[in-house]
């Protein structure tokens, strides 16, 4: 059974529709990406997921007792707010210190418990967010672009944290990338969102794909390039250039 | 012991900065801090209301008060910054609340004292109201906590955890409503937003979590209602603003502490 469902989903903001019948759905383990550029509806379709934005038409059907756990785009602390990040961690309903040990252990941040909230890292903050969203033992994680403001190093090593939760708990992972090489390397599945989904499948599908082109360009043939040079896996891409990721973007 | 007027001034100032306390912080948390002075000029349009209907004035200023809570509630998140809206809506609901006072033929009331309130007038009947709305708004809050503090740090999150931030926000302006019409009487419009604003401001360099916050808001509004009083009633100043002050110089103190502290 699907973790989530999403079937022919539309949202709209006033008279602009940013999603219009999209469909889609996660199995339990795998790791799906989206990509699209920016106004795409990316963040709408996961905010439609936890039911922040009510759906014009379609619906999402989350499997029965399927925990969801959400990482945001961003989170701004108020200076004025002075809260821990164990107090963090404790809302709304209260979880015990041994499980909030565990989660930001699992996230990669085991040292930050008592640190306050608006004095940490940007890679430290999302760590803590990653901890937050792993607390309830989620089936299913979703990350929108949990890795802006991050340097490359940062953003790598915020993946791997990613992929090693995945590996220990097995949950699925649906998230936001911009980072098109990180995409390719580490998804089961990309999405290509625009308004509507433009193609999906394997990352090696959809990067040859014309939609996908059209959006993005040649430059991520650079991405899948870099990807397989990564994985050894000795395709025939000499006649690329190996551009630089970001160029892509 | 009731029969003092200082005792029953005293506990009317605690009564508020009890209520004022821990919404106080939500609204600098929040960024709202125009809130209280919005609902509160609101609450001048129900006094006059009410000395035409002759009713209570408590009534009408809480009646204006929760319309007043329900109107940003529902106009928020729709095109309009929330300072805006407060903005608007504060200064139309004084004006149109000074326009309704001038039809008022034969009746003259002294506006000032909603201005400024009278908190040496208070009467046992006042201190229950207070007391009574304090509770109640105490109540709420401590019944919503983890709730509205997961709203206030980010909607989404919210969302992902069961919490509708609308409903949340709502609470808040119905405490919020409900604060200022019980202490219009007491502190009069100008000062309710002080005492919401200043004691939190001052309680946020003290300390490392939300609920510290609160506590140490309380505790300095409480004393500030105390040393405000007693420096009044020493000087020959008024009182209500006498507390502020010392509520402000609390503010001064702490602020100060932090410059000699590593930041926490």
């Amino acid at each position: 059974m699907s973790l989530v469902q999403v079937e022919d989903l539309s949202v709209r903001y006033g008279a602009s529709t940013v999603l219009s019948g999209v469909s889609l759905r996660v199995e339990p383990g795998e790791i799906v990406t989206i990509v699209g550029p920016n106004g795409s509806g990316k963040t709408s379709l996961l905010r439609a997921i936890i039911g922040a934005v009510k759906p014009a038409q379609g619906h999402v059907i989350q499997g029965s007792g399927v925990k969801i756990g959400y990482v945001p785009q961003k989170l701004h602390i108020d200076e004025t707010l002075p809260i821990t990040v164990s107090r963090f961690l404790k809302l709304p309903a209260g979880v015990s210190a041994t499980e909030i040990g565990r989660a930001l252990t699992q996230a990669g941040a085991p040292d930050l418990a008592k640190a306050q909230l608006s004095q940490l890292s940007g890679g430290q903050f999302q760590r803590v967010l990653l901890a937050r969203a792993l607390i309830g033992k989620p089936d299913l994680l979703l990350l929108d672009e949990a890795t802006q403001g991050l340097d490359q190093r940062g953003s790598a090593s915020f993946y791997q944290q990613i992929e090693h939760v995945r590996q220990d708990t097995g949950c699925a992972v649906l998230m936001i990338s911009h980072e098109l090489h990180v995409v390719m390397s580490a998804s089961d599945r990309v999405i290509c969102l625009n308004g509507h989904v433009c193609c999906e499948g394997t990352p090696a599908v959809v990067a040859s794909a014309p939609e996908y082109r059209a959006l993005f360009g040649t430059g991520t043939g650079g991405a899948l390039a870099l990807y397989r040079h990564e994985h050894d896996h000795g395709h025939d891409h000499g006649d690329h250039d190996h551009d630089h990721p970001e160029a892509a973007e | 012991m009731l029969d003092d007027f200082m005792v029953r001034a005293a506990l009317a100032g605690i009564g508020v900065a009890f209520a004022a306390a821990p919404l106080g912080c939500f609204v600098v948390w929040r960024r709202m801090a125009y809130f209280g002075d919005a609902t509160a000029h609101a609450a001048i349009l129900g006094v006059a209301l009410s000395l035409a209907f002759s009713m209570s004035i408590f009534v009408g200023a809480m009646a204006v008060a929760l319309l007043m809570a329900l109107t940003v509630n529902i106009l928020s998140g729709r095109g309009y910054a929330m300072d805006t809206l407060l903005g608007v809506l504060a200064h139309s609901a004084l004006a149109f609340g000074l326009v309704a006072v001038s039809f008022l033929s034969g009746v003259r009331i002294d506006l000032m004292a909603y201005l400024f309130g009278d908190i040496l007038a208070v009467s046992r009947v006042d201190l229950s109201v207070i007391w009574g709305g304090a509770a109640l708004v105490v109540a709420l809050i401590g019944w919503r906590w983890s709730a509205l503090l997961t709203s206030t740090l980010n909607e989404d999150l919210a969302h992902a955890s069961g919490i509708d931030p609308k409903r949340e926000q709502l609470v808040l302006t119905l405490a919020l409503a409900i604060t200022v019409a019980v202490a219009i009487k007491v502190v009069g419009v100008l000062l309710i937003a002080a005492l919401l604003i200043i004691p939190a401001a001052a309680a946020r360099p003290l300390s490392r979590t939300p609920e510290g916050m609160a506590i140490a808001a309380g505790v300095i509004g409480m004393l500030s209602a105390i040393v405000g009083l007693r420096a009044a009633y020493a000087l020959d100043t008024p009182a209500g603003p006498s507390i502020v002050c010392v509520a402000a110089l609390t503010f001064l103190a702490t602020s100060v502490l932090r410059g000699f502290r590593p930041q926490q």
